[in-house]
């Protein structure tokens, strides 16, 4: 049984050497005699799948050949290699020139380490153009750190042909109801919710909605500041989530399946396998990609209302994905954001069902029927949370998928989520 | 292998004392060994002294050198961590496993092999072949044949009639899964030191073991094993370094799950250094795993491989 060690060797120095690096390669080369400086740079994102993988693809080449003395590297990273990906690059002390991310706390960890570029000043012609809730996300102290690319909002998707097959014939509006339909579904013999449990984030989704629905949003804005996640609401989240798991609802397996790979979460509800799945705008293009999708069966409905709640059934909790620029990028990066992001090239992705609408007024461009439903949906919400992984700390955020996803896996109680949160949260806060 | 008086005579036959004075010198011995004492320095000393400075404090790993000084309160965490609990758990387990498994399966394939069979060579080759694959084809390779619904293997036991099994996706049967592949990957490599050792005995012994009137088993326990022994003994000390270490099979497969059932020290450390950008406990981690694996090969190279390494310099008692 040897393993590498050379690999964790490497891993180890790698953390450790990352740490002291300095930002010595410089990414833009200069080539002063020869017409305008050449330029490289790099552009690090998520967008793996069609349609988004071919709207980057055409904007990078529409970019650069009115710069025909820019060059951009696209890499595309899939989102579970993502995160590890540029938690690794930002602690060899320089952020990528140009990157995705979510906002919140973990671009804010990037902030204060002087990392990422403030765009109020270079940005200010058009900040201007995005809905104020799109934005949010990237903003703090009022400086803008970053412009979003998709806002959206996450929300059971579910296979109509299957619930049919289980005579459901409407949508839950409460969590009663949805407990019952799974019920339902599995006396039917249909896998009621397919879910990815070694991801972890998409299972604390569960959690969040349901901190959301029974503490409020006001609550868990409160917890994010006193970092004390212990109030009996938060525990009554884990406990409904619990009596959910205790259905038995998932697919067989779902304790090492991942989200977008084959076999994953999007895979099972893209071959029609499972009737639901709790996820973010992105939910349909995933199951096409990686499981050929369920066309026009697939539908939408809001997570339901728990009885007794404190919160309202119209709060969203969701999120997009921005383009944040790091601190030494050269100024073409910037010049690259504003063009992709005018309304010309984006409201393209708009178009083909890649993304929601950020801008203002560009919601005429939408056409596909999924993100119409979403991007409404999103319109009527009277409050909104980001992802509790992104809007927290990363050690925070990653405690919270963790936890919830031991609460799932049945290694952890209710009472132990809350705490486990609160104490990660409180050392983070010291 | 030396005795420590006849190296002196040996080098006093070389040449003047004038001209071994100016080639052989501690300046030129230390010449020749400079390249290499600088990437010792840069690559293994300096990480393993900065991991050290580094777990003394609470760092993201972000802008700039650690500010908040805390002791050794990563250390207590490290102890007080169901987790890392866990860790030393299934490492344990994983090893005594490959011990007690592994180790004695390659054994015996190494024996058979030793034999004058047809296609031996074949055979050789096709056991050291997933030797050879990276940790991280294996590792996606057999996420794709364990995975309990669609997956090779549910499908073959379904096709003979015996019931699934849910592989790597539930707590009690992941870390007998990972072993299977562990043992899969590693078993050829183990199995051809077992066969190197074994050519180097002379047959004479044996031969002679034979006339003497023992049988099979008796050659085998009585001759071949004592004289394999040291091979035995290398194979150990590279299994445990291996258990001690092991992260990329398991990182690709698991992640450590599902709920940390499967979790290593590696798999913590990267976990909390990356993912939680808790840099200093995750330095702690590395201290940790340093020291076990120091603590083990620094034991096992003086009390268990001593006469293997004798002249060594592990070992002081004859460097006069």
């Amino acid at each position: 049984m040897l393993s590498r060690r050379s690999v964790v060797a490497l891993t180890a120095s790698a953390l450790l050497l990352g740490a002291c690096g300095t930002s010595n390669d410089n990414a833009s080369s200069s080539n002063a005699s020869a017409g305008p400086k050449k330029v490289t740079f790099e552009y690090y994102n998520l967008s793996t799948a069609e349609p988004l993988k071919s709207f980057w693809a055409d904007v990078i080449k529409a970019y650069t050949a009115q710069h025909p003395n820019v060059t951009i590297k696209n890499i595309a990273i899939e989102n579970d290699q993502y995160k590890p990906k540029i938690a690794t690059l930002t602690q060899s002390g320089k952020a990528p020139d140009l990157f995705s991310t979510w906002g919140g706390g973990v671009l804010k960890q990037q902030i204060d380490a002087g990392l990422v570029k403030d765009l109020s000043g270079d940005m200010s012609d058009i900040i201007g153009n995005f809905t104020t809730a799109s934005l949010a996300a990237y903003q703090f102290d009022g400086k803008t750190y970053g412009l979003p690319t998709d806002i959206g909002m996450v929300g059971f998707w579910y296979n109509k042909a299957l619930f049919e097959k289980a005579k459901i014939t409407q949508a839950p509006t409460t969590w009663a109801e949805f407990l019952d339909d799974v019920k339902k579904l599995k006396a039917a013999g249909i896998t009621p919710i397919a879910l990815a449990g070694k991801a972890k984030w998409p299972g604390h989704y569960y959690w969040a909605y349901l901190a959301m629905r029974i503490a409020g949003l006001g609550a868990l804005q409160q917890a994010a500041t006193t970092h004390d996640f212990t109030g009996p609401d938060f525990v009554a989240a884990g406990q409904q989530l619990k009596a959910l798991v205790d259905l038995q609802p998932f697919q067989k397996g779902y304790l090492n399946a991942d989200y977008g790979t084959p076999g994953g979460q999007a895979a099972v509800m893209g071959k029609g396998q499972a009737a639901t799945e709790l996820m973010g705008q992105w939910a349909p293009n995933v199951e096409k990609d990686s499981g050929g999708g369920i066309g026009d069966k697939l539908g939408f409905f809001t997570f339901p209302m728990v009885d007794g709640g404190k919160g309202s059934p119209t709060d969203a909790f969701g999120g997009g994905g921005g383009l944040s620029v790091g601190a030494q990028a050269p100024p073409e990066a910037v010049d690259f954001v504003k063009f992709a992001l005018s309304e010309a090239q984006h409201s393209k992705a708009v178009k083909v069902g890649g993304v929601l609408p950020v801008l203002k007024g560009e919601e005429s461009a939408v056409t596909d029927p999924n993100t119409k439903i979403v991007a409404e949906n999103l319109l009527q919400s009277t409050g909104f949370q980001l992802y509790l992984d992104q809007a927290y700390p990363p050690a925070v955020g990653q405690e919270v998928n963790d936890s919830v996803a031991q609460l799932i896996a049945g290694k952890l109680t209710p009472d132990q989520v809350a705490k486990q949160i609160t104490d990660t949260a409180k050392n983070e806060a010291e | 292998m030396t005795g420590p008086d006849t190296r002196p005579a040996l080098t006093e036959t070389l040449g003047s004392p004038r001209r071994r004075d100016r080639g052989r010198g501690p300046l030129t011995a230390f010449g020749f060994l400079l390249p290499a004492l600088i990437l010792f320095v840069v690559l293994v000393l300096g990480p393993v002294l900065l991991s050290v400075y580094f777990s003394f404090y609470k760092w993201n790993g972000l802008g700039g050198l650690p500010q908040n000084f805390i002791g050794f309160d990563n250390f207590t965490r490290l102890w007080n961590s169901d987790i890392f609990q866990g860790d030393l758990r299934h490492g344990g387990l994983l090893l005594l496993l490959s011990l007690c498994v592994q180790l004695p399966f390659s054994l015996v394939i190494a024996v058979l092999l030793n034999q004058k069979i047809r296609g031996r060579a074949f055979y050789r080759l096709l056991f050291f072949i997933p030797y050879i694959l990276s940790e991280a084809v294996t590792g996606v390779l057999f996420t794709l044949i364990l995975e309990p619904e669609s997956g090779l293997a549910n499908q073959l036991l379904k096709s003979v009639g015996l019931p699934e099994w849910s592989w790597l996706s539930d707590p009690s049967s992941v870390l007998i899964s990972l072993f299977l592949v562990i043992s899969w990957k590693y078993f050829g490599f183990h199995t051809i030191l077992y066969l190197a050792g074994l050519q180097g005995i002379p047959k004479e012994l044996q031969e002679a073991a034979r006339i003497d009137g023992a049988g099979n088993w008796e050659v085998f326990r009585h001759v071949t094993l004592p004289l394999l022994a040291p091979t035995i003994r290398i194979s150990v000390f590279l299994s445990v370094i291996g258990s001690i270490q092991l992260f990329d099979l398991v990182y690709i497969m698991t992640g450590g799950g599902p709920a940390h059932s499967s979790e290593t020290m590696a798999v913590t450390m990267v976990d909390y250094g990356v993912r939680r950008t808790q840099v200093g406990y995750s330095s702690a981690i590395s201290v940790v795993m340093f020291l076990i694996s120091l603590a083990f090969a620094l034991g096992y190279q003086r009390f268990v491989m001593r006469r293997d390494l004798e002249g060594a310099t592990t070992t002081t008692g004859n460097l006069r």
